[in-house]
């Protein structure tokens, strides 16, 4: 397992490549970042191609099937066409904060990717802070979103993007305190660390650190049952309504590569990130993305759409005692039984989930105070 | 004690919904495969036919929408109408039926196509010319039983889907 | 300090992806939460109620089937009953059960938009809409064998209908029960203890019974805030008296109850569909009249139970060929007056899914 990245460990030293590697650092940035965007992108198209085929066989009816053998070029003819499209700025909007809006919102999604593990070792940067760094770097897209709310003037944007910005900052909590449990078991919070510790995939000894997490990162992308940001029965489009062109094409790229982000997230903290035993690396961590992919399209077709005062309810009175309890119980077998994961760990850790969820459960009161049910 | 609202909700919803992945898409793909339509189909254009008109006008009085005009002049010797113009303007036709119910000499019929769109407003209104019937332009089953039977079954979806219960 | 706020005014406009037709909303709101709303209607407007004098009593039969436009035939039904009573036309025994039959399909087929819609407001990104709509697919094409179209049908006439039903309407309408109770089953499976839905639909929007009779509430609403009260037993007209079926009631009043009420009046209406179809003798399907009715002069009204409610005709005739006055208790619109005291409090997600559940078309607010 090489190190293949300068950072400061910590113990001081400036760590050096292995000795075989051409050309040195700014050769290995040079190339991890044509990889990272050639891969953002194709995966963002592989990642649209599949919600729409996907959910169209789920809704009984076949997805998009003319533009290409099976359809596979329709992603790409969505983007052409979109290209060609007449940039429409309304004018009473404020022009700096309209055009700055989707360059905000997605700079710090393409930056997310610099940490994530395809293989042993292959990253852009080996830090030994990652999960970290990605925590702190999601929560700016927030702010991209908040200034194409108001920089369209319009009724409907303003009230997509406040909503955006109270969901994402409650959600925040239970999020970083799920990913706070896995870094208690894995003992260190650099990402490649996280997945050679998975002997045993941590969504099987982390069971309910890993629902809330999945709960938690629906709800920071705005996606289904949560995407009342830009709910299209309510207020046409929310925060993107006003925007049309390469900049609607930004925001449209933001949604899948957040989603596709978190999906990569999800894979290196809980499934293991790219161990498997046959075949390549990078080949089971695109398995994996893929198979969480899916299970989000497949939320995405079945749940309507909750409401804003719910979705902050559900934040703080459902997510965040259930992820402080998880750390709790997370703490207090990593004491007792000697920090070494053993596979009792797992049954118990279920059990105490399916508990803790019944049991919260039972503290949600249908009918709003107006109705006894 | 009852499991409401403990989450079985949501993963019944989710295992009917994976359950469709399975199943046939109910999609046909036009243009490739078209279905037939009803033998009764109230098509858009009207076919008309010239032996068995007498011009009473019986159609162009019972349209709601006025849009049949019938000019004749009269033929001393057999002592008949001839129909000279039988225009119908089929923009403002809302293919009602009541038209061909009303004929008494069953001259009037529905066309069987609906394939008929026009790039200009002008060429919706038919003349007697262009009504007439055609192996190309067939005559539909609504209200003359006997051209009906002749006519292919339609696809009905209650057939080609068979679900178990 | 606190912090100084004032409501204000969002347009949901005639065109809006929620509103079922052109319809617009001024909602003033505070924040989320609805303060006052104002209802403006009128873009459909076409002045049916006039062209009615300038049509014949047979010529109006098609502007009927364009009034609420989902549920043509039950449009048809009211409005040729009222031309029945006005003038005394006896309607032979098959066609008064092919009547039924096609109502009941028809409120089947109307019941289907109103709850996939409302998953649509909902939010459930148009799979259950899509699922109801394939049963609807199979409805209409048994509607286009009997009449040629899809939507407006122009199918009944008074004393019975245009033409009777070719020989392969009876085997598809069997095999289509078989197929249907199971297809109510798999929506009930998929949805109905959907804890999102629950969440959402419960307790929202809710229309006290004393509210709803003070408002001239009919129709699925009115049974939902637990009075029983159905017009095809509290009045019963055609041969309705001869079947067996029960009025399902709601207990609140809330969204989720007239969803529920309306998923269950779809198993009664399978139910009476059965019965009939048992029962049809043959016959004649038209009783024999010249093509220009002409009733003697006087008024006649009549009221059926339509998928939405009460649909009322009103007929004043002058002994000639086109009525005198025509006019049209419109459903859709009477329920709509209850939207306000409904939705003031609640959020505007709220607004748009009580909306949705009084299950209104334009095409009868305007006439």
């Amino acid at each position: 397992m090489a190190t293949i990245g300068i950072g400061i460990n910590n113990l001081g030293y400036q760590q050096t490549l292995p000795p075989d590697w051409p050309g040195g650092f700014w050769w290995h940035w040079l190339l991890f970042m044509v990889i990272i965007i050639v891969c953002v992108l194709i995966l963002v198209m592989a990642a649209i191609y599949i919600e729409r085929r996907g959910m169209g066989r789920m809704q009984s009816r076949l997805g998009p099937n003319r533009a290409g053998p099976f359809g596979l070029f329709q992603p790409v003819a969505d983007a052409m066409k979109v290209l060609l499209k007449e940039d429409i700025v309304p004018t009473r909007a404020d022009k700096l904060v309209h055009w700055l809006a989707p360059v905000v919102a997605f700079a710090p999604v393409l930056m997310i990717f610099a940490v994530i593990p395809f293989g042993d070792g292959w990253q852009l940067a080996n830090l030994n802070i990652g999960i970290l760094y990605v925590v702190a770097v999601s929560s700016v897209a927030t702010v991209g979103v908040f200034m194409a709310g108001w920089g369209s003037s319009n009724k409907y944007s303003l009230l997509g993007a406040m909503r955006n910005v109270a969901a994402v900052v409650s959600y925040e909590i239970p999020l970083v305190l799920a990913v706070v449990g896995v870094v208690m078991v894995a003992g260190s919070l650099s990402m490649n660390q996280i997945v050679l510790a998975q002997d045993i995939p941590f969504f099987l000894i982390q069971p309910l650190g890993f629902l809330l997490f999945f709960v938690a990162g629906c709800a920071e992308i705005n996606r289904s049952p949560f995407d009342l940001m830009e709910a299209d029965s309510e207020i046409v489009a929310g925060f993107h309504t006003e925007y049309s062109g390469m900049k609607f094409a930004m925001f449209y790229l933001v949604e899948y590569a957040e989603a596709i982000a978190i999906s990569a997230i999800i894979t290196t903290l809980f499934l293991g990130g790219w161990r498997g035993p046959l075949l390549p690396p990078w080949l089971w961590f695109l398995i994996k993305l893929i198979i969480v992919f899916f299970v989000m399209v497949w939320t995405r077709t079945t749940m309507p759409r909750v409401r804003i005062d719910q979705l902050m309810a559900l934040a703080w009175k459902f997510l965040l005692p259930l992820a402080v309890i998880n750390l709790l119980i997370t703490a207090v077998e990593l004491l007792f039984w000697s920090d070494t994961i053993t596979w009792l760990m797992v049954p118990v850790n279920i059990v105490i989930m399916i508990v803790l969820v019944v049991l919260w459960s039972k503290f949600f009161k249908l009918g709003w105070g107006k109705v006894e049910v | 004690m009852k499991f409401e609202r403990y989450g079985i909700g949501i993963v019944k919803g989710l295992m009917v919904t994976i359950r469709h992945l399975l199943r046939h898409p109910t999609v046909s793909q036009y243009p490739e495969q078209r279905l037939n339509t009803s033998r009764r189909i109230r098509g858009n254009e009207l076919i008309w036919n010239r032996e068995d008109c007498t011009g009473c006008g019986t159609c162009a009085k019972t349209c709601p929408q006025g849009v049949i005009r019938i000019v004749t002049s009269t033929n001393r010797e057999t002592n008949k109408y001839v129909v000279e113009e039988y225009e119908i303007d089929t923009g403002y036709c809302i293919q009602c039926g009541l038209c061909v119910e009303s004929c008494p000499y069953e001259a009037l019929f529905f066309s069987y196509n609906y394939e008929c769109a026009k790039y200009r407003r002008g060429e919706l209104v038919q003349t007697k010319e262009m009504m007439m019937e055609t192996p190309e332009r067939q005559v539909s089953g609504y209200f003359a039983p006997e051209r009906a039977e002749k006519l292919p079954r339609q696809t009905l979806l209650v057939e080609r889907i068979t679900e178990k219960k | 300090m606190t912090l100084k706020t004032e409501p204000f005014m969002l347009n949901m406009g005639p065109v809006h992806p929620s509103t079922h037709g052109v319809y617009r909303m001024r909602a003033t709101l505070d924040g989320e939460v609805v303060v006052d709303i104002e209802p403006v209607f009128g873009y459909l407007h076409r002045g049916i109620e006039k062209l009615a004098e300038e049509r014949t009593f047979t010529g109006f039969i098609p502007l009927t089937d364009r009034l609420d436009y989902i549920s043509s035939m039950s449009n048809n039904m009211a409005y040729c009953m009222a031309v029945e009573k006005l003038a005394g036309i006896e309607v032979p025994e098959r066609a008064e059960y092919l009547r039924v039959i096609l109502a009941e399909m028809q409120r089947l087929a109307n019941h289907l938009i109103a709850v996939g819609s409302f998953f649509n407001d909902c939010g459930a990104y148009f799979t259950p809409f899509l699922y109801m709509f394939r049963e609807r697919e199979k409805i209409l094409d048994l509607f286009e064998m009997l009449s040629g179209q899809r939507l407006t049908y122009n199918y009944m006439r008074f004393g019975g209908f245009s033409q009777d039903v070719p020989a392969e309407f009876m085997p598809a309408l069997r095999k289509f029960m078989g197929q249907m109770p199971g297809m109510v089953d798999e929506f009930d499976r998929f949805l109905k203890q959907n804890e999102v839905l629950l969440a959402r639909a419960r307790g929202v929007g809710i229309l006290t019974a004393e509210q709803a009779i003070n408002c001239g509430i009919s129709g699925p609403v009115l049974r939902a805030s637990g009075i029983e009260w159905d017009l095809r037993k509290a009045d019963p007209y055609s041969i309705y008296d001869r079947f067996e079926f029960d009025i399902p009631t709601g207990e609140f009043g809330d969204c989720y109850d007239r969803y529920r009420v309306r998923v269950e009046e779809m198993r009664q209406s399978l139910r009476i569909i059965e019965q009939a179809m048992d029962q049809m003798p043959s016959g004649p399907v038209r009783s024999d009249l010249p093509h220009l009715v002409r009733p003697p002069a006087g008024e006649a009204y009549t009221h059926i139970e339509s998928p939405k409610g009460e649909l009322g005709f009103y007929l004043v005739s002058d002994d000639s060929i086109a009525p005198y006055r025509c006019h049209i208790r419109p459903t859709s619109l009477i329920n709509l007056s209850a939207l306000r005291d409904m939705v003031i409090g609640w959020k505007v997600a709220d607004l748009i899914l009580t909306f949705g559940s009084i299950d209104i078309c334009l095409g009868e607010v305007d006439r």
